[in-house]
């Protein structure tokens, strides 16, 4: 008897501590966020940015900041917050965000993006990946709430939604980029692809990659797929070989493309990779060795080495703050902060429009000839009436350890 | 009041289970139309409800049958993904939402049935940790089955394909219902609160009543002494069966729910951690007991929700509590409490709190 009420006293203790820690942890944001304004808690603990009550516009973000995808939620949500700090100190438009979690799932996401619209939400920053986006996209065109996702791919995120725009490259433009790039530059003659079959990103392009190579007549020797579990590509790597392919396309993240480099070293197979803007964050990666990555070429949207000076305070506050270096989903993360900002000055919102209002006016805005954003991501991005952004996609190549332009 | 304890006990348990889930629907549906419920609670109505279905159909096999499943989200998988294509493919000949509910449920149902047979019958030659392991595989056989599946649908019908949605060769104007690894997308929502409700009372209905039958009887026969069992001439293999599929097929009616409320469903959503998600419900409402499983389903459905204001710290509640629960459900003098109070409001019906028939 004794034992137990030890063990719940001790428990009931656990459970206080981090219940402080929680709010402990998220009060500071909330500080840094609102420009070091003192801040009284609010209601609801995920919510950074303007404290002036009523006149900034709340936006709602949706990612997976716990799971096994969390390293993109986490970006974007660091990414808005960088700014998000820096729009409401413009001391223009005010803006609240509100970022919560949906572990990379689709219901989780529903309920998520109904607790933003009981918070009151107005415009929504999200979802970060396809499948909850999926989900979220449709409620949201139903409720005619404007969404911007920063890094939700696939092209199905905006099929027949009015109200939904990308700011990342679709996976259907990234697969006939990733083909024309390579014909155009003639970057080698026989292609052996290896791609997650159980994941929708990398079979999107996967499949636009090969309807268009071989449209340009692109040979490619070998197809091999695994799936999220896998660890070892040997088999994979050796059919490559095999077929004598002198260029390996990866349209896969870069987790599994650390371990297919590394592999195709230790079996000596010496060949050209390249990658899609999933590859991004490879060097960054934990006890990889970058001179395995040594001419590996990829298309990505952004690089945490460019010298312009929007990239470097972006970056250098991103280091300070969250202690590591942007990846692209950072990038995509505070470009849509910005999007939104530009377009919704533009449209002439303001704080007490409903969602539905701001919606009507940043949708005229975002399909109008007129209006472009330059981000970190690309500079003089339109969107089109199907959602899509239209923006270049960069040819980039690893060499001494640093992204180089092709 | 005479009436009602002139009853059996076990009917009597069983009206309070359905009184329960009547009032629950009662309430909600008051709440939404005087409109003081959240957008975020009335969105997880039908998941909640769809997982009550899973605990209360894994219960029985579990609870009922005494043998533990691991494979549970498999079934709801063939039930959820065979309901969104019936679903998709009558959208045409089907105009009343309601009725092409019901359709695609019924098939996702027998559907999962069917598979409940092909693996019930070689599977449950097994017993134990050998049988678990037998079902968690299959549970990830489908996983991955789903997972390289393309269904197409034109006017000339539906068509199939394991390479991809490009060798479907749909005609112009065909609908991809299943690309593969993205799972189905742009699903009509036509799950409603109702459906879910009457689903819950249907299960209940065959649940309780299997239990309370002569077949029930045999089976938990089975469960406590299979040797005594099959020594009174009963059948070992049919009454497994029986469970085994009829607990399936429940699962293929909640998957066709769950997966008709939400506008994407990937194969990768019912893996092992669904399995053992319900299974958690299960045990934590305790091993047998109905009514615990109903109340554990919604509530640790919604629980994360309410711990959102935690943030990253919320799952990690999430999981104390559930510790906290299983400590205070079993603790001796917790139930002795629960066991007198339940003496008073019962005196006259002895007391057995050691066998599971209670519902």
């Amino acid at each position: 008897m004794k034992k137990f009420r030890f063990q719940l006293i001790a428990l009931a203790l656990v459970v206080s501590i981090f219940t402080l820690a929680a709010c402990g942890g998220t009060a500071t944001t909330t500080t840094t966020a609102a420009g070091g304004e003192t801040t009284t808690a609010a209601p609801d603990e995920s919510t950074d940015g303007s404290t002036d009550g009523g006149a900034a516009i709340k936006i709602g973000g949706i990612g997976p900041l716990t799971g096994a995808a969390a390293v993109y939620g986490n970006a974007v949500y660091n990414g808005s917050k960088i700014a998000l700090e820096e729009i409401n100190a413009l001391g223009d438009l005010q803006f609240e965000l509100n970022f919560q979690d949906d572990e990379h799932d689709g219901e989780k996401a529903v309920n998520a993006y109904n607790t933003l619209k009981d918070w009151g939400m107005q415009i929504l920053n999200g979802t970060v990946t396809t499948t909850p986006a999926n989900s979220v996209t449709p409620e949201a065109f139903a409720d005619r709430i404007f969404t911007l996702t920063p890094s939700a791919s696939s092209p199905t995120v905006v099929e027949g939604k009015d109200n939904v725009f990308q700011l990342c490259f679709s996976d259907l433009n990234q697969g006939i980029a990733a083909a024309q790039y390579i014909a155009d530059n003639k970057l080698g003659e026989k292609i052996a692809i290896i791609y997650n079959n159980a994941d929708a990103y990398s079979t999107g392009i996967y499949e636009k990659f090969v309807s268009e190579a071989e449209a340009k007549g692109l040979e490619i020797v070998s197809t091999t797929t695994f799936t999220d579990e896998t660890n070892d590509f040997t088999v994979q790597l050796t059919e490559a070989q095999n077929n004598g392919a002198d260029l390996l396309f990866l349209p896969i993240y870069y987790q599994p493309a650390s371990l297919v480099l590394s592999q195709a070293q230790a079996m000596s197979y010496e060949t050209k990779v390249f990658g899609v803007d999933g590859m991004d964050g490879i060097l960054t990666l934990e006890n990889f060795d970058t001179t395995l990555a040594e001419g590996v070429m990829l298309l990505t949207p952004f690089v945490a080495d460019a010298t312009d000076e929007r990239t470097v305070s972006f970056v250098e506050k991103y280091k300070e703050q969250f202690d590591e270096v942007p990846n692209q989903f950072a990038a995509d993360g505070y470009d849509v902060m910005y999007a939104l900002y530009e377009a919704a000055k533009k449209a002439g919102v303001t704080a007490d429009m409903s969602a539905e209002e701001i919606n009507d006016k940043l949708i005229e805005v975002f399909t109008s000839d007129d209006f472009s954003f330059d981000g970190l991501t690309g500079s003089g991005m339109t969107w089109s009436d199907t959602g899509e952004v239209s923006k270049e996609p960069k040819g980039m190549v690893i060499e001494n350890g640093a992204y180089v332009g092709m | 009041m005479k009436k009602v304890k002139k009853l059996r006990k076990s009917t009597r348990s069983s009206l309070i289970t359905y009184g329960l889930v009547i009032l629950f629907f009662v309430i909600v549906q008051v709440m939404m139309i005087t409109g003081n419920l959240s957008s975020s609670l009335r969105g997880q109505l039908v998941p909640i409800a769809a997982y009550i279905v899973m605990a209360v159909s894994l219960n029985l096999t579990v609870g009922i049958l005494g043998e533990l499943s691991l494979g549970h989200a498999g079934f709801m998988s063939i039930g959820a993904f065979a309901g969104v294509i019936v679903s998709t493919s009558l959208e045409n000949q089907i105009a009343n939402a309601p009725l092409r509910l019901a359709v695609s449920m019924l098939v996702g149902g027998i559907l999962a049935a069917v598979v409940g047979v092909i693996v019930g019958v070689p599977a449950l030659r097994l017993r134990g940790d050998y049988l678990a392991i037998v079902t968690l595989a299959f549970g990830e056989i489908i996983k991955n089955v789903i997972n390289i599946l393309y269904v197409g649908y034109d006017s000339s019908g539906l068509s199939l394909s394991l390479k991809s949605a490009n060798a479907l060769g749909l005609e112009e104007g065909g609908k991809v219902v299943l690309n593969g690894p993205m799972g189905a997308v742009g699903i009509s929502r036509i799950s409603t609160v109702t459906a879910g409700f009457v689903l819950i009372i249907v299960t209940l209905f065959i649940v309780l009543n299997l239990m309370h039958s002569r077949s029930g009887r045999a089976i938990m026969a089975v469960r406590d002494n299979r040797i005594a069992a099959e020594s009174v001439g009963i059948s070992i293999t049919k009454y497994k069966l029986m469970a085994f599929v009829i607990s399936a097929a429940l699962a293929g009616l909640a998957g066709s729910l769950y997966a008709l409320n939400f506008s994407t469903v990937v194969a990768k959503k019912f893996d092992f951690n669904t399995s053992i998600l319900v299974l958690v419900f299960v045990v934590l409402g305790g091993i047998g007991n109905i009514r615990g499983s109903i109340i554990a389903a919604a509530v640790l459905t919604v629980l994360p929700e309410l711990l959102r204001q935690f943030n990253d710290y919320r799952m990690l509640l999430y999981a104390i509590i559930l510790i906290l629960v299983m400590i205070a459900t079993n603790n001796e003098k917790i139930k002795n409490l629960i066991n007198r109070v339940t003496l008073m409001l019962d005196l006259k019906t002895k007391n057995d709190p050691k066998k599971g028939g209670a519902a």
